[in-house]
């Protein structure tokens, strides 16, 4: 231990700094301020701004949401402001914030992922972009550009032809090969992956007959996918050399060591924050906690140390 | 808004599937308005995993009360808790009710507010005709049901002083039919300024409809399933037209309680 008893819970991906390796995952956090009645976002690691279409986008009709055992089935359909509102009314907020701010890019097609990236490269206070391959493609029959090596590799490549910024890949588990996702994301120039997004799942209200939510399938995220996030984490960290963030119903710090020795580099908490709003801050006291009693100096030493 | 992870449990009441409890809060308590709500964790751990989203029912001397009938595996072990034991709970949350309400037109004649409660969604009516009282503004209040058992608060309201006039759609108590049926009858036998009503969707479309033929103002506490209540997750959505455009709109942000000329029905399943 160092004289001061300070443990070190800082990350550096290379590209950019963290003061600890906790982020708020996107499509839990809103644009960034929703969460302020309950904890201070400086003291967070950074967090990732809800999905931006370019222009607004309507979402799904309800029911948008269903729990299942220790877990949420969501399809929300990404409603969101669009890319101008955004800019307008909520990044102002957010510069001042001493704390990562990561958005997460979304497209119908390969164009407006470029499109939205040169919109907000135009603005101040963002420090990367997260690019979310989960969205339906159009021109694709509605499939996911993160399903296959090919689709993923455009659509990385065409935005990192064109952004000024780092680009963090987050990758869909509903892909047959996540780690050949993460493989090609890397190939395309992608700064980092984080996984996992959701889970396609439903649920059937079987008195009526109906799915649980409108939208028939929606994601599951929260503790119920734990162990198979964890597991495609190590998978994608043993194939790749650029950072890897690690989520998937995250909600305590256990659950985060989890991920950082199975080689993630840092954490997002999502559904958790839904529920405690101040998960995030006891997951950062409780990653401090653990380095105090194992007698780590710096929490980044953990990351990658698996004994398998 | 607050949280408080172990708000204690100091009253319990309950009524076949209908509970209340008194949870001493006096943080939330002191800031909480009619019609707001808590999100309220039914267990620790993961299962049941989100919090509950609850109407504040009342407000005591540092305490809240929150009613409600046992619906699904939540509400179930909401209801299994007992005095001495404590609730992790957020709040108060969203927009309640505008206690001004149609009194511009009230002062003139001295019509009542009328509150209609369909069976569980009594809970916010009662905070609201509390605060009204204190406001010196007269609320008549119509408490309905399915069957007598539906509503149990009958006899603790009158004897509160609110002077419920109830319903059943079977007739085992009170006027026989919909309480939105007594509603266009009470409002029809004398004058009222302003409606406000809390129930079934079904129920809330009627009562706003008969709030609009009779040419009175109304609002209405929405009910929607929500994952965060804060206006994180955009989960809890109902349509609404807001300055003559349609749209999601979050009901624990713009609501629960909201201006029944607003509310698009029959959109979504």
């Amino acid at each position: 231990m160092n004289p001061s008893g300070a443990v070190d819970l800082s990350v550096d991906l290379g590209f950019l700094k963290l003061k600890n390796p906790v982020l708020a995952a996107s499509g839990t956090f809103g644009y960034g301020l929703e969460f302020a009645p309950f904890l201070d976002p400086a003291r967070l690691g950074g967090f990732v701004v809800k999905g931006l279409y370019f222009d607004p986008r309507p979402g799904n009709p309800p029911p948008r949401l269903t729990e299942t055992p220790s877990g949420l089935v969501n399809a929300v359909g990404l409603q969101g402001v669009g890319v101008a509102a955004f800019c307008e009314q909520s990044l102002p907020r957010l510069r001042g914030l001493d704390t990562a701010v990561i958005v997460n890019v979304c497209g119908r097609d390969t164009e407006e992922y470029v499109c939205v990236v040169e919109y907000l490269d135009g603005h101040e206070g963002i420090d990367a972009y997260e690019l979310n391959i989960s969205c339906p493609n159009v021109k694709a029959g509605g499939a996911c550009p993160g399903l296959s090596p090919e689709t993923t590799r455009e659509v990385v490549a065409a935005v990192k032809r064109r952004s000024r910024r780092p680009v963090i890949t987050k990758l869909s588990p509903n892909a047959a090969d996540v780690a050949g996702i993460a493989a090609a994301a890397e190939e395309a120039g992608s700064d980092a992956v984080s996984l996992v997004n959701t889970f396609l799942a439903m649920a059937v209200d079987v008195e009526t007959r109906r799915p649980k939510v409108a939208n028939v399938y929606g994601g599951l995220s929260g503790p119920a996918i734990r162990p198979i996030a964890l597991r495609m984490v190590h998978q994608a960290a043993s194939r790749v050399k650029i950072p890897v963030i690690g989520l998937g119903g995250i909600a305590t710090a256990s659950d985060a060591l989890e991920f950082l020795i199975a080689g993630a580099r840092a954490v997002q908490v999502g559904t958790a924050g839904l529920v405690d709003p101040r998960s995030a801050l006891e997951i950062i006291d409780g990653l401090e906690d653990y380095c105090r009693r194992h007698g780590l100096d710096r929490l980044s030493d953990l990351c990658g140390t698996l004994q398998a | 808004m607050r949280l408080n992870p172990a708000a204690k449990i100091t009253h319990k009441e309950r009524w076949g599937d209908y509970v209340l409890l008194t949870l001493e809060s006096p943080d939330i308590a002191r800031v909480a308005a009619p019609g707001q709500f808590l999100m309220v964790k039914t267990a620790p751990g993961p299962r049941p995993l989100l919090r509950r989203p609850l109407s504040i029912h009342d407000r005591g001397d540092g305490s809240l009360d929150i009613f409600f009938k046992v619906a699904g595996e939540g509400t179930a072990l909401l209801a299994q808790k007992t005095p001495a034991e404590t609730l992790d709970i957020l709040g108060p949350l969203g927009k309640g009710f505008d206690l001004e309400l149609g009194a511009r037109e009230a002062k003139k004649t001295a019509a009542p507010a009328v509150a209609v409660g369909g069976g569980r969604g009594i809970a916010p009516l009662v905070f609201l005709a509390a605060e009204m009282k204190k406001a010196g503004r007269p609320l008549k209040l119509l408490y309905g049901g399915r069957t007598l058992g539906d509503i149990p608060l009958k006899d603790r309201l009158a004897a509160a002083g609110y002077a419920p006039a109830c319903s059943t759609d079977d007739g085992s108590f009170g006027f026989r039919g919909l309480v939105t049926d007594l509603l266009k009858s009470a409002i029809a036998e004398a004058p009222a300024s302003a409606v406000y009503a809390c129930g079934p969707e079904p129920m809330l479309e009627a009562a706003a409809r008969v709030a609009a033929e009779a040419g009175l103002p109304s609002e209405l506490s929405l009910e929607a399933r929500m994952g965060c209540g804060f206006g994180a997750c955009w989960g809890c959505v109902h349509r609404l037209r807001t300055n003559g455009r349609e749209s999601w709109v979050k009901v624990c942000e713009e609501g629960p309680v909201v201006s029944g000329g607003d509310v698009v029905w029959g959109e979504g399943a």
